[in-house]
This record gives C-alpha cells, sequence and structure tokens, in this order.
C-alpha cells in the first residue's frame, strides 16, 4: 500500500515561507518534514507526519516548477501559469536571489567560471551551507553577471529592474558582479576580518565615484568597469611624493591642522611620508589590472595596518584623512584638484569602513 | 444563416526555442475554422513574435460557428523539412453568439501541446459579426445562454422554468481507430481534443434548439460529461434546466454601462443588432406568463375541493405521466380548473393539518439491526413491503411502482441470457437477482413501527401539489438540474431518489430504427458508429424509474437531477438521482414571481396575528402561496406524501418550528440548503465510504456480478451516512451525492454530504449500542465502554457545530406553539393513534434512540469506523454544498483547489481492510487538506467535491475540487438562536440578496484584510489597462500596467490579470455583474518522459496547473476576471511506468463571469467608464 501520486494544486499557488527557505537552504524532503516537526508545526496544527511529508513534497515539487521563472524573475509576473499574488512573487524573488554572508565572503572576487562552481563544495564545507544552496546562490551570481555585464546604464538599476530585486539586495549585487568582474583579491589572509558588507560599501563607493557612468550619467559606458581615463590621471598623483618640496609642504600644511586635535599626533607626523607614499602608489598603480585586484590588500598593508600598529583611532583616522585630503588642494604646485577629489573620496570612506577590528 | 467571423494573430510571447543552432524560433500562425484555412507571415527568429495579422475573415453558417472551435495552430517555419507544430489554441466561439455574453475575445491564451504542455502564450483578437437568423425551421440555437450554475444566475431573474433538457451525441473514439496504429500520440490526441470540441458545439447547439422550442432562453445548470467507452465509442451528453431568463436591471448603471461600454462592445455590429436577436424570443414568451399567471390564481382557489373530491386527484396522478408530452400545453390544463371549483369551507382547517405537503424521506429509527434506512434510491424497497398493506386502499400508489418491478423481470425474460439491463434499479436488484433481499425487506417494514402509520387508513392526500402537478406531469421528466432555486419555488421536499442500471457496452450495435433525431455525421467519422438511440433508451429507462420513484413519494417534480456513468471494460453503470420535490407552479407557468411574490407576502400577516383566520382568507390569495410564507424556514420539510399513506416506514412528527405539518425524523436530499431554512448550529461534511471486492469476470458474468453487489453496496453507504449522521446529532443530509465506480476487482461507492441539524425536524436520538449474547460480562463491559465512547463523540460533535438542545426553543418561544398544535390535534384526532401523540411527546427524548446491535465483527468494524473519523480541526468547517449554514460573514478570501491521489493496495485485501484503507485514503486527504488551508483559518471548505476512479487493478484515485472561505468570526451572526428571530432576518435576506453582502462588506472592511478593498479595483483596472495595452500595442511587455500595481516596488512585468474561480456560484463580497459565457475545456496530457517530468505527481500537478492557466487565460481574454461553478468532470489519468509513460485527460467547465467588489460598487463604476472607452478606442482603431 502506497501513495502513488499525491498532488495539490491550488488558483492561488500556496507557497509556505518556512518549506520555501528549506528549500532554498538546499535541505531534502525529508529533513525538511524532520526540521518541521520540531519546529511544532504538527501540534499547532493537528497534522500527523504523513501530512507534513505530502505537504513538503508538493511544496517542493511548486517551488522545483517555479524555479525556471525565478531565474528570470521578470516572467515570474508575466507568466499564466502559476497565480501568485504580487507581494508572494516579491518574497519568492527575494529569498531565492538572498545569499550567506559567509559564503559570497568566499566566492566574493572570484570568477564567475566552472572552476569556481567545481570548488563549491569545499566551500560548504567550510561554510556550513549545503552545497545545493551554494551552487543556488552562486549560480545567482553568474546570472545576474552575465545578464549585467553587457548592459549599458547604472549597475544597481540594472540589476533591479531585470531581476526585481529590492533596493539593498540589488546593491549587495552589484557589488558582487562588480568585485567579480574586477577581480578584487579578498580571499587573502589580512582581509579576512572584513565582513561582505564592508567591501559592498567599498564596492559602492568605487561603482559610485571611479566609473564611466559615475561622472557621464550613464552615457556610453557601463558601470562594472572603472574610469581608464581616471586611471591614467591617477598617475599624475605621483607628484604628490616625487616632489621632494611638495611632499614636504604638505605634511606641514597637516600638520599644523592636526596639531593640538589628536593624542597619537606624533606618530602621525612621523609616519607620514609613509602613509602619503602607499596612499599615492596605490593611486598611481591602478592603471594596471593585476594592482586593481590587489587594491584592497594595498589599502591594508599600505596605510592601515600602519595606522593601526600607531594605535590611530578611526577617529584620528578620519581627522588625519580629512586634513591630508584638503591640504593637497592648499599646495601652489598641485594642480590635479578634480583627480584628487575623486581618489581621496573614496580612498577615505573605504579607508575608513575598512578600519576596524 | 450566415456570420462572420474574424480572427487576427497579434503576437507570441515566450515561445520555446524550436531551433537549436539559433537558439530562436521561426514562428507563423494557422488559423482553421471548418475547413478554411489562413496563415500569417513567419516572424523570423524570435521568441516573442509579432506578427499583427490583417484580420481573417470566415464567412460561415451560425450552426457551424456554434459547433466548431476557432483552431490555431503556432508553427515553426523550416526550409528544408516539414514545419514543427509548437502547439495549439483552440478557442469556443459560443460565448460571441450571445449577445449579452462577452463581445469580443482578446488576451494572450496558452499555447498548448498535447505533449509538451504549455510553451508559450499567444495574443489574438476575435470577433463575430452574426446576422439575424429568423428561419423556423434554422438548426442553429445562437443566443441561448448557458450557465453551468446550478441556480438561477446572480443577475437574473427567472421568468419561467420550462424544464428538463437533454441530449446526447456519440461518436468513435480516435483513440480506437486502426488509423491510430500508424499515428503520432500528438495527432491521436490532436484528433481527439477536437472532436470532443466538435462533439459538445454540437451537443449545445442542439440542446438549445430544444430550449427554443420550449420558448426559454437559458439553459440553466448545464451539466455535460463525456462517457468514454473505449471500443465502442464516444459520447458525449448533456442534461440542463431550460429557463427564460431576465437581466436584473436593478443596478441600471453598474450592470448595464460595464456591459454595454465593456472593453470592445463596439465591435459589435451595432447596438440594435443584440437586442432584435432576442426580441422574438422574448415576446414569445411573455403572452405566456400572462396566461399562466391567471392560471395559478385558478387554482389555488380550488385547492379545498380538491380534498373534498377526496381520491380524485390521485386517479389524475397516475394517469397523467401515461400521457407524456413534452411540452407544458397550457391549454390543456384549464379542465382542470373547473374540476376543482366549489370550496366546502369547514373542510379547510383539515386540509391544514392532513395534507400539509412535505416532502422528506425519513427513516425507521427503532428498527433491528436490518434497519433499511435507505433513502430514496430505496424509496422502491420501502415500496414494496408496505404495497401489501395498501392495496386495498390505496390503488394508485401500486400503480406506480408496480413497473419498476415489473419492467427489470420482463427484460430479463426477454432477453433471454440476462444480461443487458440487468438491473434498473437497486429494487429490481434486491428482487431480482438477490432472492432473500425480499424477506430482509418484508422483515424490515414489519418491525418498523412507520410500518404501523403506513398501515392506518385514510386517503388524504396533499392538493396543492396537484395544481403544478398536473403541468410538471405532461413533461416527460419533470426533471430540474438546480439545486437552489427562487424564493417560493420549492415547497416541499420528499427524499432522495436514485436509479442506477448496469449496462454492457458491447451489445449495443443494434441499429435502432425509428430516427426520429436529426444526427449530423462529424466530418471525419467514416461509418456510423453506435445509434444515439441506443444510449438515449438507456437514460430514458432510468429517468422513467426516478420519475416513477418520486410519484411514490407523493412528489410530481425531482430537483438537484444529475446523472452519471462509470465504465470499467465494457460494463457501464448508468447512475442518476435527484430529490422528489414538489414545485410551486410560479414559475412555470406563471408571469412575473413580482406580484406573486406580493401577494404571498400577505397571509404571512394574518398567520402571525391569529391563525384561525386565515381560514377566511385563504380562498382568495393563493394556497401555495400561503403555505410557503407560513413557515419559509420550515415549509419544505413537510411532508408530501400522504401520511397515512407513506410509501416506506416513517417516523412522523409535528413540524417543530409551525407546529402545524408532519415532518419525516431525517432528510436526505441532493440540493443544497434553502436559504430561508431554519437550521440550528452549523453543518458539517458527512461522507460514507465503501469499497468491495468482486471476482474478476468477463462481460455478461460481470454485469451480473456487479448488479448483485450494487443494491449491498448502497445499502451499507446508506447506514454508514445514517449513523454518522446520528453522531453528530443532525437531522437532515443536503447535496447527497453517492458515486459508485467500478474496477475489475472491486467496487467503490462514495457518499457526501452536508449533515445539518434542520430546526423544523426532530432532534435525532443518540445511538445505542446492543450486543446480542449478554451473558458475558467482559463483552457487557466492552459495550458499555463503546457507548460511552459514542455519547462522548455526539457531545463534542454538538459543541462542535453548535448544535444546542432544540427544548430551548421550545420553552421560550411556549405560548404560541402549543395552540395551534392542540388545535390540529383536535381537527386530526379521529384519525390519529395514540402512537402518534406519543411520538411527539418524546421525539427528544431516549426512547427514539439509535440502536446499533453488534452481534458479529462487521458490525464492530462499522462501530469503529464510526469514531475514526477524525473532527475538523479548530478552525475549520467543511461541507459538499454551496455555502455553510450557520455561516454568513464570509470574507473575500477564497482558495479554489484541487487535489488528487492515487494509492496502490496490496492484492488480496478483504473488505474490511479495503474499506478501512479507503476511508482512511479520504481522511487522510482531508487532513491534507486543512494543513494546507491552515493560514485562511477561521475557514470553511466548501462544495468538496469527491470523485473516485479505480484507474486500474489495486489503484484508487481520489480526486477532490473545493474552495476554502475565509470567515469573520468576529460578527457570529448565527447568535441569534432563537429560529424566530432567526426567521425574520431571513424572511428579509431571502428576498434581497444583497442583504448577505452588505453584512459581509462590513465584517470585510472592519478586519483588517489588507488585499480586500483596494484589489478588486486595481484587479479591473489591471485587466483593462492590459487589455488596453495590448490592443493598442500588442507589445509582448504592455507598459501602463504598473498604475494598477499594487505594491510600491515596481513589477514591470505584471501583466496577468487575476482570475478567480470557485465552485460556488457566487463570489463572496462581490456582485457579479455579467455572464461572459460557459467555459468548457478538454484537454489531454500524454508524456513518454515521465521520470524527467518529475514522476507521476511532477506530471499531474503540471498538467493540473495548465488547465487552470488555460481556464483563467481564456476567462481573461472573455473581458471576465472570476470562473464561478467551476467543476472538473473528468480526470482520468493512466500511467505505464515501465515505459516511463503516462497520458491524462481533464474536462473543466464553469460559467465566466465579471464581479465587482461590493465595497467598490459606486466607485467603480465611473473608474470602469473611464476605463473601458479607453480600451475601446484602441479596439476601433486596430
Amino acid at each position: 500500500m502506497s501513495v502513488e501520486l499525491d498532488v495539490f494544486v491550488g488558483n492561488t499557488t500556496i507557497m509556505d515561507k518556512e518549506v520555501y527557505q528549506l528549500w532554498l537552504n538546499g535541505y531534502t524532503v525529508n529533513d525538511a518534514v524532520k526540521v518541521r516537526i520540531e519546529g511544532g508545526v504538527m501540534e499547532e496544527c493537528e497534522a500527523s507526519a504523513e501530512v507534513l511529508l505530502s505537504d513538503t513534497m508538493d511544496q517542493y515539487r511548486t517551488f522545483q516548477m517555479c524555479e525556471r521563472l525565478l531565474h528570470h524573475p521578470a516572467k515570474l509576473a508575466n507568466q499564466l501559469l502559476f497565480q501568485i499574488p504580487p507581494d508572494r512573487q516579491a518574497m519568492l524573488i527575494e529569498r531565492y536571489y538572498a545569499f550567506d554572508d559567509s559564503f559570497v565572503r568566499e566566492v566574493l572576487g572570484k570568477k564567475l567560471s566552472k572552476g569556481t562552481k567545481k570548488d563549491l563544495d569545499d566551500v560548504s564545507i567550510k561554510t556550513g551551507i549545503m552545497l545545493k544552496s551554494c551552487r543556488r546562490q552562486f549560480d545567482n551570481f553568474k546570472r545576474v553577471f552575465k545578464v549585467v555585464e553587457e548592459l549599458k546604464g547604472p549597475l544597481v538599476e540594472n540589476i533591479r529592474q531585470h531581476f526585481l530585486l529590492p533596493d539593498p539586495l540589488a546593491r549587495d549585487y552589484a557589488a558582487i558582479v562588480f568585485f567579480a568582474n574586477n577581480r578584487f583579491e579578498t580571499g587573502k589572509k589580512k582581509l579576512q576580518y572584513l565582513t561582505f558588507q564592508d567591501f559592498a560599501f567599498c564596492a559602492g563607493q568605487l561603482i559610485n565615484n571611479w566609473t564611466v557612468g559615475a561622472v557621464d550619467n550613464m552615457m556610453e559606458d557601463m558601470d562594472v568597469d572603472l574610469d581608464k581615463e581616471f586611471l591614467q590621471d591617477l598617475k599624475d598623483l605621483k607628484i604628490l611624493i616625487t616632489d621632494k618640496d611638495l611632499l614636504d609642504q604638505h605634511k606641514s600644511l597637516v600638520c599644523t591642522a592636526l596639531r593640538g586635535k589628536t593624542n597619537v599626533f606624533n606618530e602621525m607626523e612621523a609616519n607620514f611620508k609613509n602613509l602619503s607614499r602607499g596612499l599615492v602608489n596605490i593611486a598611481a598603480k591602478l592603471i594596471n589590472a593585476k594592482d586593481v585586484r590587489d587594491f584592497f590588500i594595498d589599502l591594508v598593508e599600505k596605510f592601515i595596518e600602519p595606522c593601526r600598529s600607531d594605535k590611530l583611532t578611526s577617529i584620528d583616522v578620519n581627522l588625519y584623512l580629512t586634513h591630508y585630503t584638503n591640504s593637497a588642494h592648499i599646495l601652489d604646485t598641485f594642480k590635479h584638484h578634480t583627480v584628487w577629489t575623486r581618489y581621496m573620496g573614496v580612498i577615505k570612506s573605504c579607508i575608513l569602513r575598512m578600519y576596524h577590528d | 444563416m450566415p456570420g462572420k467571423l474574424k480572427a487576427k494573430i497579434v503576437a507570441g510571447r515566450h515561445l520555446p526555442v524550436m531551433d537549436r543552432a539559433s537558439d530562436l524560433t521561426d514562428a507563423f500562425v494557422e488559423v482553421k475554422f471548418g475547413n478554411t484555412t489562413f496563415k500569417t507571415d513567419v516572424y523570423p527568429k524570435s521568441l516573442n513574435p509579432q506578427w499583427n495579422s490583417e484580420w481573417f475573415k470566415f464567412e460561415v453558417d451560425d450552426e457551424d460557428l456554434q459547433d466548431e472551435p476557432l483552431q490555431i495552430t503556432v508553427l515553426d517555419h523550416d526550409t528544408y523539412s516539414a514545419n514543427d507544430s509548437i502547439g495549439k489554441v483552440y478557442i469556443d466561439i459560443d460565448p460571441l453568439l450571445c449577445s449579452e455574453a462577452a463581445t469580443v475575445i482578446s488576451g494572450w491564451l496558452p499555447i498548448y501541446d498535447t505533449i509538451h504542455g504549455i510553451r508559450g502564450e499567444i495574443n489574438v483578437l476575435v470577433k463575430v459579426d452574426l446576422f439575424n437568423d429568423l428561419n423556423r425551421f434554422r438548426q442553429s440555437s445562437c443566443g441561448v445562454k448557458f450557465f453551468c450554475t446550478t441556480s438561477v444566475p446572480r443577475c437574473y431573474r427567472a421568468v419561467l422554468v420550462h424544464g428538463f433538457v437533454e441530449e446526447l451525441v456519440v461518436n468513435e473514439d480516435p483513440e480506437y481507430q486502426w488509423i491510430d496504429r500508424i499515428r503520432t500520440p500528438r495527432a491521436s490526441n490532436e484528433a481527439r481534443q477536437r472532436l470532443i470540441f466538435l462533439m459538445s458545439g454540437e451537443l449545445q447547439r442542439k440542446i438549445g434548439l430544444k430550449v427554443l422550442e420550449m420558448g426559454g432562453n437559458a439553459v440553466v445548470g448545464y451539466l455535460q460529461c463525456f462517457d468514454l467507452e473505449g471500443e465502442s465509442g464516444l459520447v458525449v451528453r448533456a442534461i440542463g434546466t431550460a429557463c427564460t431568463l431576465e437581466k436584473i436591471s436593478t443596478f441600471p448603471a453598474t450592470a448595464t454601462h460595464p456591459s454595454n461600454s465593456s472593453p470592445s462592445k463596439d465591435m459589435k455590429d451595432s447596438p440594435q443588432a443584440a437586442p432584435s436577436t432576442l426580441g422574438c424570443r422574448s415576446t414569445h414568451s411573455s403572452p405566456v406568463h400572462s396566461a399562466s399567471s391567471r392560471l395559478s390564481q385558478g387554482f389555488s382557489v380550488s385547492v379545498p375541493t380538491l380534498l373534498f373530491a377526496g381520491m380524485k386527484p390521485r386517479h389524475r396522478s397516475s394517469e397523467a405521466p401515461r400521457a407524456r408530452q413534452c411540452r407544458p400545453g397550457f391549454g390543456e390544463e384549464a379542465p382542470g380548473v373547473p374540476l376543482s371549483s366549489g370550496p366546502p369551507t369547514p373542510l379547510r382547517a383539515q386540509t391544514f393539518s392532513s395534507f400539509s405537503p412535505s416532502k422528506s424521506y425519513s427513516r425507521q429509527s427503532s428498527s433491528s439491526d436490518t434497519e433499511l434506512s435507505l433513502t430514496p434510491k430505496t424509496v422502491g424497497i420501502f415500496q414494496c413491503p408496505s404495497t401489501p398493506a395498501l392495496d386495498s386502499e390505496s390503488s394508485p400508489l401500486p400503480s406506480v411502482h408496480l413497473p419498476c418491478h415489473l419492467r427489470p423481470v420482463m427484460s430479463s425474460r426477454s432477453t433471454t441470457p440476462p444480461l443487458l439491463h440487468i438491473s434498473q434499479s437497486d429494487t429490481a436488484m434486491l428482487r431480482k437477482s438477490v432472492s432473500f433481499s425480499e424477506e430482509l425487506m418484508l422483515a424490515a417494514s414489519g418491525m418498523g413501527s412507520g410500518g404501523s402509520v403506513g398501515k392506518e387508513a385514510g386517503p388524504l392526500k396533499a392538493l396543492l401539489r396537484q395544481q403544478t402537478q398536473s403541468a410538471l406531469e405532461q413533461r416527460e421528466y419533470p426533471f430540474f438540474t438546480l439545486t437552489a432555486f427562487p424564493p417560493g419555488f420549492l415547497l416541499h421536499v420528499g427524499g432522495v431518489v436514485s436509479a442506477r442500471s448496469v449496462k454492457l457496452l458491447d451489445r449495443i450495435h443494434n441499429p435502432a430504427l425509428g430516427n426520429t433525431r436529426s444526427y449530423k455525421l462529424l466530418d471525419w467519422n467514416s461509418f456510423a458508429a453506435d445509434e444515439p438511440e441506443t444510449r438515449d433508451a438507456w437514460w430514458e429507462e432510468i429517468r422513467q424509474e426516478i420519475k416513477s420513484h418520486a410519484k411514490a413519494l407523493g412528489c410530481h417534480a425531482v430537483v438537484g437531477y444529475s446523472e452519471s456513468t462509470s465504465i470499467c471494460e465494457e460494463v457501464c453503470i448508468l447512475s442518476a438521482s435527484g430529490t422528489a420535490a414538489i414545485l410551486s407552479s410560479r414559475f412555470m407557468q406563471d408571469g412575473p414571481p413580482d406580484t406573486e411574490h406580493r401577494l404571498s407576502r400577505q397571509p404571512l400577516c394574518v398567520f402571525s396575528t391569529g391563525s384561525e383566520r386565515v381560514e377566511g382568507d385563504m380562498g382568495s390569495s393563493a394556497s401555495l402561496g400561503f403555505e410557503e410564507v407560513v413557515s419559509p424556514g420550515c415549509g419544505f420539510c413537510h411532508i408530501p406524501y400522504d401520511e397515512l399513506n407513506i410509501p416506506f416506514p416513517a417516523q412522523l412528527t409535528y413540524c417543530y418550528c409551525c407546529r402545524r405539518y408532519k415532518v419525516p425524523d431525517v432528510l436526505f436530499t441532493t440540493i443544497d440548503l434553502p436559504n430561508e431554512a431554519n437550521v440550528t448550529g452549523k453543518g458539517c461534511l458527512i461522507q460514507a465510504r465503501l469499497c468491495r471486492t468482486k471476482k474478476k469476470a468477463q462481460g455478461e458474468g460481470n454485469a451480473t456480478a456487479i448488479s448483485s453487489l450494487l443494491p449491498f453496496l448502497e445499502y451499507e453507504l446508506h447506514t454508514q451516512l445514517m449513523n454518522k449522521l446520528k453522531l453528530r446529532s443532525m437531522n437532515a443530509l443536503f447535496g447527497l451525492r453517492i458515486q459508485i465506480s467500478v474496477g475489475e476487482t472491486m467496487l467503490l461507492g462514495i457518499a457526501s454530504a452536508t449533515g445539518v441539524y434542520l430546526t423544523a425536524l426532530p432532534s435525532p436520538g443518540g445511538i445505542q449500542i446492543a450486543g446480542k449474547t449478554p451473558s458475558d460480562i467482559t463483552y457487557e463491559q466492552h459495550i458499555s465502554t463503546m457507548q460511552k465512547k459514542i455519547n462522548d463523540t455526539i457531545a463534542k460533535n454538538k459543541e462542535l457545530h453548535d448544535i444546542n438542545p432544540p427544548e430551548v426553543v421550545e420553552e421560550i418561544i411556549g405560548s404560541p406553539i402549543p395552540e395551534p398544535r392542540q388545535r390540529s390535534r383536535l381537527f386530526r384526532s379521529h384519525s390519529e393513534s395514540s402512537d402518534e401523540v406519543s411520538e411527539l411527546d418524546l421525539s427528544h427524548g431516549k426512547k427514539d434512540a439509535f440502536v446499533l446491535e453488534i452481534d458479529d465483527t462487521d458490525a464492530v468494524e462499522d462501530i469503529h469506523a464510526l469514531l475514526t473519523d477524525s473532527p475538523t480541526p479548530a478552525g475549520f468547517y467543511s461541507c459538499n454544498t454551496e455555502i455553510m449554514p450557520g455561516i454568513q460573514n464570509w470574507t473575500s478570501a477564497i482558495q479554489m483547489f484541487t487535489s488528487v491521489r492515487v494509492f496502490r493496495l496490496n492484492a488480496n485485501l478483504t473488505n474490511q481492510g479495503l474499506n478501512k484503507i479507503f476511508s482512511d485514503l479520504c481522511e487522510n486527504l482531508l487532513k491534507s487538506l486543512y494543513f494546507k488551508l491552515r493560514s485562511m483559518v477561521p475557514c470553511c471548505l466548501c462544495h468538496l467535491n469527491f470523485t473516485v476512479a479505480i484507474p486500474e487493478d489495486e489503484l484508487i484515485q481520489v480526486a477532490v475540487t473545493a474552495v476554502a472561505m475565509s470567515f469573520d468570526k468576529e460578527q457570529p451572526l448565527e447568535n441569534g438562536k432563537q429560529s424566530g428571530e432567526k426567521t425574520l432576518i431571513k424572511a428579509v435576506t431571502e428576498n434581497d440578496e444583497q442583504l448577505q453582502f452588505n453584512l459581509e462588506l462590513n465584517a470585510e472592511t472592519s478586519s483588517s484584510n489588507p488585499r480586500s478593498s483596494p484589489k478588486g479595483l486595481s484587479e479591473v483596472g489591471s485587466h483593462l489597462s492590459a487589455r488596453a495595452s495590448s490592443l493598442e500595442k500588442a507589445s509582448p511587455l504592455p507598459e501602463g500596467r504598473s498604475r494598477s500595481l499594487r505594491s510600491d516596488r515596481s513589477y514591470s512585468g505584471s501583466s496577468v490579470a487575476v482570475v478567480k474561480m470557485t465552485p460556488l456560484s457566487f463570489i463572496p463580497g462581490a456582485k457579479i455583474i455579467k455572464y461572459l459565457g460557459i467555459i468548457n475545456m478538454f484537454f489531454i496530457r500524454e508524456t513518454s518522459s515521465l521520470r524527467e517530468e518529475g514522476g507521476v505527481s511532477g506530471f499531474l500537478h503540471t498538467f493540473i496547473a495548465e488547465v487552470f492557466a488555460m481556464v483563467r487565460a481564456h476567462v481573461a481574454a472573455l473581458g471576465g476576471n472570476a470562473v464561478v461553478s467551476y467543476s472538473m468532470k473528468e480526470c482520468v489519468f493512466m500511467e505505464n511506468p515501465n515505459k516511463n509513460q503516462a497520458q491524462c485527460l481533464i474536462n473543466v467547465s464553469g460559467d465566466a463571469v465579471i464581479f465587482v467588489r461590493e465595497s467598490e460598487l459606486d466607485s467603480t463604476l465611473v473608474q470602469t467608464q473611464s476605463a473601458t472607452t479607453h480600451p475601446s478606442n484602441g479596439g476601433e482603431g486596430t
């Protein structure tokens, strides 16, 4: 005796959020039933394990049927097969495209290729996220990447429109796409202390300020690549460290402004040339793709670590960077104000974001 | 006569990739109607082609318009090889042929392929210009409206109810043609789909013709079914109730305007065309009413006379049916009037007490173990035993039922090998093939106390019904497929009547000669398949039997009538069932119901002031009217048969509401609970399930075996129903539907009904368990524990369903009641036995406790089975009728669903084992439903419709379609427990259906249902805007929809209009403003990659979802936003897992409607109009 066939189809497709989450998390039907039993639905609704199994299987089947539509969320609203209220559709999409920070941290900046996908079982073991869920998340990244890669216009907006994602999630995806496209190194040990949200914030800064779209209001190019012209111009900043006079002048201006305002003044003064060289060198090298990849590690090595060893607080760093940036404008011989502002604005907010334990 | 069909192919979207190399498709479209085909250009390399074709015009006969579907095929162009078919769309043109329905079909329709399912969508525009056909000999019946709804559709008023219409057409099944061996599965499936479309169209046209002939303009309760008879062919048959409907124009603004200005009204020829089409029909009917209203007046005066005349009416009743006439000839009734004139006033009082016309099936409660408590269908059984006693007194009764036993005998004699009509009915069966059954019956009747009642002579007949009877009896079949009636139409209910017959399918080749029907051979049908007459004859037999059963119950009509079949190999069981009833003549000959209504209202006051005076006033007003109104809440329960000539043993008591008329102790019916009925507490779903093994056999042997099993099956189903009813402390069943399904090695029976406590009927006694071996102490203990369990369950159930002991009512109301009671007793004393008096007093006491004897394991099983029915979880109610008695404040949240389960059995199970499994299967299914729908609590599953089948050996398939409706707990309207109070409320509500919604409206607004208010509007809005854009631009992603979005977020693509589906005839919280036509769709889906599609469950899940999607899309294309009275008639699933194959056939139907939320009725009016002007402009532009 066995149930051969068991289906339930509602005119409005019934989807249980809890089961959906279990499905997204990669649970098998049986495991999901166990979790549900532990969750106490049975007592609540006077149901039996059998009923729960039947319901779970049915829901899983529905999700599988929907999955193909979720790959192109715009289709979900246009299709006729499932009648799903808009708020439900939004929920389905949002949860389907949601990801685990610990997972994304592992693949952030990696090439979204088959090779990386093969390594997902390691990621799964490391993060404790089920392989199935890892694959879904990875495929989502890849899908979004592929669609957005060639599109013109603002990245976040493109993602939001094509995948109908809520704003914060669209921004996160923009960050992921941006990182994957520029292959930023994020896996080094020194960067381990940074969370995905740190990187996402930085990505947002870079996208908003350093890409073509940032200045050109979505004209020709797109948002995924850094503005080549700007990177070229950054080389001009080298004058700040190569010109001895300028460097000294800059230092004295900053020190004058800082004196008395912080109790780590001495350390700052001592380290000024070192730090300035670090930041300007990063700028000058960004024209090379390889150095772009190392952007974050450079920031940590060349600036954050020295500051940290001098026990600067983030307030100190903020103060220092503010004056460091502003003072450059007062320098007589320094002409590259626009580039400097564009560069330092991003650097400052990134460093401040990254300056934590 | 001619009509011009025009079709335009606008665009496609989401097409499948047909060219692997480019990942694109070169699609074009073929549009075919009849033998004419048009093609669009090829739209190269796109999955979202924009054909934007010219208008393809087909000039055709309206006959063809009715029969043929418009067939749209989407193909992929291939330069070198044959073009590949992507899929097809069949469009039923019928809704466009009726001026009051849809005017244009426009929208995205799924492209369907029988192998791949839905493959993208196509945007089409279809219009019809119909010229008026005034030819009297025409074969078409354009303009007749069809409704699946089994009550008068919400925005119409019934002017006349003409009666039963039926038709069937037969053809060869393409699946069994020789060519099928060389044809692809796709070609076979498509041939079948197309054929069924054609046959349905033809059937509908023919029924329409009959309706026109009767003078009607609509068919209500249209029920169409297929019999897949395998080798012997395909039968499509339909029944319905012909009516003359009139659109209610109470909301001139909303009702007419939207319809007139609906999206593309302008597409219709001209506004004048519509009225003129109808013109002839409406004028036709008007003289009829005026004449008939006069008639009925005459009749009502005559009532007392009839009483005086004694037996006269009865003779008439027995003779009338013999002179059968298809149509009610009003002229012929005239003679009846003089006959019954001359009113001896003194007798009138007696009329009241004795002829109280109530029909109800009643059962004998204190009978022994052989309790033959069967319902109507078994009416035959009861009758037989009682006949001897009655013979001398009542000649009519025997004559009525004589045919039913004679016929079987004769038939068995004539067809020497006793095969063909082995059982005409269970009655026949019992008599003929089960030799001991007769003793059984006699024993039962002897034991029943009701028997004694029956013996009391005194032939007083219910007279009222005579008048309508005469009208009805001149019809061949006084049947009505309606289950709910306009107020005042249904007077009394007698009980369920049913008949079954077992037939052998391979014996039908005898060509019937007298071919009276014009039978058009379908185009590809090379040689004559079965003669439709054979099938007609089968059904005729059954209908005759039903009719005679009804007559035996003293009823002249059958309501809630339905027919069904179950086929296994070459054996076919035909079943028909309905509820014997007495109807008011008002809607049959009478014109304006309003006047009648007014008339009938007056007596109400008279009655309430003083019942004595009634007598004086009565002569002038229709006694019928009087009676209905006297007791709107209980009148239908009063027995229609003569209490002294009860056709079966029954316990009668005085009505607990009015105390005037007799009522049975239990009432079974197939109809919905009348709106005005007084009910105590809430109802619940009651289901009897039974499984019986059967030896494998062939042909005649098989048929014999089945027919000998049938009566037992039915008997046990009834026993179960009765036990379960008692267990829930209820006394009536509504919506009873018994389905018997036949398989190779077993028979399945499932009986579902909604149990309620009718205030008018006596309180059911408890269930008492008795053992036969009292000596054993442990046995005694066992019995007492069991008794305790049962008593506990009964108590729990009472609480669960809010059944308050009716004694309370009696005490409170106190004074007014005894008076009429005493009076009536006074009048009646001469004919009343002391027995009856005591019954009256004790009716709610322990005395009439229901006794179950457990003298064998069977009975123990039964009792266990009784107790295993698990109660519904908190917050859930369930019923199989339209709505749950006792719940009124529905919210707008509804969820229609279909659930299917197939269960594999182990071989060699005993009957008990099988029963348990089957019962568990159904219970578990219900539990799953409750669990699934838990978010809707408090909610009620309404119209739970179970269908069982035995797809192959050892497989049981159960399919359920129902709707879950939330209700608001906060305002328990049913708190007014006093029936008097309730009656008042109901009396008001009854007339004004809106009230129900008004109440609901309040509930809705007060409850924080976020969807309720903005939704209806935006639904309409979004739909219209989607439509507008599709008309204008036909871009696959229409713009402008965003304005109708409900959420803050931008859903760039939500262009799909929401379409609600419900098996009920209404949508809570909303008003149906327009019926757009009938939806009747048949699909086949087949796969040869079952595993890849997710196994059987995945396959069927997808298919059902696809069927829903197609129904919704077609409704939306008609301009509708809901389907009401939706049902899945057929779900035939076959699998062959070894070959990785499966096939499924689904047939669904319903009525496409436009509804508007009550809350937005006013505001939408403006919006709808402004919105509609927009698309119609667009329509003109294209």
